[in-house]
């Protein structure tokens, strides 16, 4: 009989008053099905948003991200974002949202040893006390040369910004049995 | 915010965590993003700004055409 769990895998990255401009979990087990992170984060971007990014095993080609997002403001929108050197995986606080708030994401990575290109999900939103607050779902796909497994995964904002202290960042693998 | 950005690093198997400060080239190579998605930022503010100037200018020559402007708000829903 099938007995999912889900174990947390490393330690999770609580960004220290430094800083930090990418954050990056290396040497990620084998021993696993799929795979779960979850983020809550800021940057020092001088906006109120900034961009998350995600790349896997280093490599900076084959990604795609297609995004369904909503911002109070200006409504919902869409796009299909091809030929792409990372995923965008939703938009996270930027300095010039409310104090003290945080982003929150997670981002499923279904069967990240198969040899298939490797699809991926997220769902996310910013807090931020106005109108100007984005919300979204996003469908991912990397398609790179020899699919290889995932075993390294980066997270950075793709404005070059840091992540600001208390920035939080934790990997789970579920094992479908 | 440390004087010269930081990596944090984890290493799954051992646990271990690593700071460490960007080489020159990270540090090069987040300048180039930043300048990317403020150019990116400046080019949608200015087609949202487009968009929105048009809007006015559309809504203003149908009021003078006699609509309403619950007749000009329905036509956007």
């Amino acid at each position: 009989m099938a007995n999912p769990t889900m174990t947390l895998i490393g330690s999770p990255i609580v960004v220290g008053s430094g800083g930090a401009s990418s954050i990056d979990f290396t040497s990620i087990p084998s021993t696993y099905t799929d795979l779960i992170i979850k983020v809550s984060a800021r940057t020092t971007r001088s906006l109120f948003y900034d961009n998350l990014t995600m790349t896997f095993n280093n490599i900076s080609s084959g990604y795609q991200t297609l995004r369904l997002t909503d911002n109070q403001s200006s409504g919902t929108s869409s796009d299909n974002l091809t030929g792409l050197s990372y995923f965008y995986v939703g938009e996270i606080d930027g300095a010039n949202a409310t104090s003290n708030t945080f982003s929150n994401i997670e981002i499923y990575v279904p069967n990240y040893l198969s040899s298939n290109p490797k699809s991926v999900s997220d769902d996310n939103v910013m807090e931020n006390n106005s109108s100007q607050v984005y919300i979204g779902l996003h469908a991912h796909l990397w398609n790179y040369s020899g699919n290889p497994a995932i075993n390294r995964i980066t997270f950075a904002s793709d404005s070059g910004s840091s992540f600001v202290q208390y920035s939080t960042f934790t990997l789970y693998g579920i094992n479908n049995s | 915010m440390a004087d010269t950005p930081q990596a944090v690093e984890v290493n799954c198997e051992t646990g271990e965590v690593t700071y460490r400060d960007l080489t020159a080239d990270e540090i090069a190579a987040q300048a180039v993003a930043a300048q990317a998605a403020a150019d990116q930022k400046a080019a949608a503010d200015a087609e949202a700004a487009k968009v929105e100037a048009d809007k006015a200018a559309a809504q203003a020559k149908l009021a003078a055409l006699g609509l309403t402007a619950d007749e000009i708000a329905a036509l956007s829903k």
